[in-house]
C-alpha cells in the first residue's frame, strides 16, 4: 500500500519536473523562464520527497531518519525557492536584460523609474561601485 | 541492503531526472545572458535533489538525505551570491 502511494507521488513529480524544464528550454526569455522553472521543480521536488517520506514509512515504527530528512529538506527548499527566484528576477533587471518585446506590462520599471519613458526603463542603473 | 521501491521504478525516475537534467545543461550552454545560465544551475540543484532522494531510495541508505539537504543549502547561496553579483551590489546591501 505504502509502495504504490509512494511510486504515484513520485511519479507526479517527476512529471511536473520533466515541464519545468522544458519551460526552461521553450519559453522566450529570462522572466518567463524563472517563472516556469522555479515553480515546477520546487514542487516536483518537494513531491519526491514527499514520496520518500512514504515510501521509507517505518510500518510499527512510524516515521524513519529518512522520513524526517525528506521533511526537513522540502521545507527548506519551500522556503529558499521564493527568495532565491525573485533575487535572480531582480538582479536580471538591474544589470539590464530587456523584457520579450512581446511583453505588455513593466510594473517593475514604472515603480523604480517613473521619470523614464517606457522604450528607456529597463536600461541598467549607474556603474556599480562608483 | 534493500531498496525500498521496485527497482523498474527507480530506474525510470532516473532516466526521467537525467532527461530534465540534460534540457537544464541545453539552456546552460546556450543561455544568450548570465541570468539565463543562473537560472538554469538553480534548477539542476534542484534536480539533484531528486536524484539524491531516488539514490536513497534505491540503497536504503539514509545518508544520502543528508546530502541533499547540503545540497539545497550550498545551491542557494550560490544562486543569492550570483544575483547579488548580476544586481552589482555587495552582499552586504
Amino acid at each position: 500500500m505504502n509502495e504504490i502511494a509512494a511510486q504515484w507521488i513520485i511519479g507526479i513529480g517527476l512529471a511536473f519536473n520533466l515541464f519545468g524544464t522544458i519551460g526552461l528550454v521553450r519559453l522566450p526569455d529570462v522572466y518567463n523562464r524563472l517563472q516556469a522553472a522555479t515553480k515546477c521543480v520546487t514542487l516536483g521536488t518537494c513531491m519526491i520527497l514527499l514520496g520518500v517520506l512514504v515510501g521509507a514509512w517505518g510500518g510499527h515504527a512510524g516515521i524513519t531518519a529518512m522520513g524526517a530528512k525528506a521533511v526537513l529538506c522540502a521545507v527548506f527548499l519551500l522556503l529558499t525557492s521564493p527568495v532565491a527566484a525573485h533575487a535572480i528576477a531582480r538582479g536580471a533587471y538591474r544589470s539590464g536584460v530587456r523584457l520579450w518585446e512581446k511583453s505588455v506590462v513593466d510594473r517593475y520599471g514604472e515603480d523604480i523609474h517613473p521619470e523614464r519613458p517606457p522604450a528607456e526603463r529597463g536600461e541598467p542603473d549607474e556603474t556599480p561601485g562608483a | 541492503m534493500t531498496s525500498l521501491l521496485p527497482l523498474e521504478f527507480l530506474l525510470v525516475a532516473m532516466a526521467a531526472l537525467t532527461l530534465a537534467s540534460f534540457l537544464c545543461l541545453y539552456r546552460i550552454s546556450r543561455g544568450p545572458t548570465a541570468p539565463d545560465r543562473t537560472v538554469a544551475i538553480d534548477i539542476l540543484g534542484t534536480l539533484i535533489v531528486g536524484f539524491c532522494c531516488v539514490m536513497a531510495l534505491w540503497t536504503g541508505q539514509d545518508f544520502y538525505m543528508n546530502i541533499a539537504i547540503a545540497w539545497a543549502l550550498l545551491s542557494f547561496i550560490g544562486t543569492i551570491a550570483m544575483a547579488k553579483y548580476l544586481e552589482g551590489r555587495y552582499y552586504d546591501e
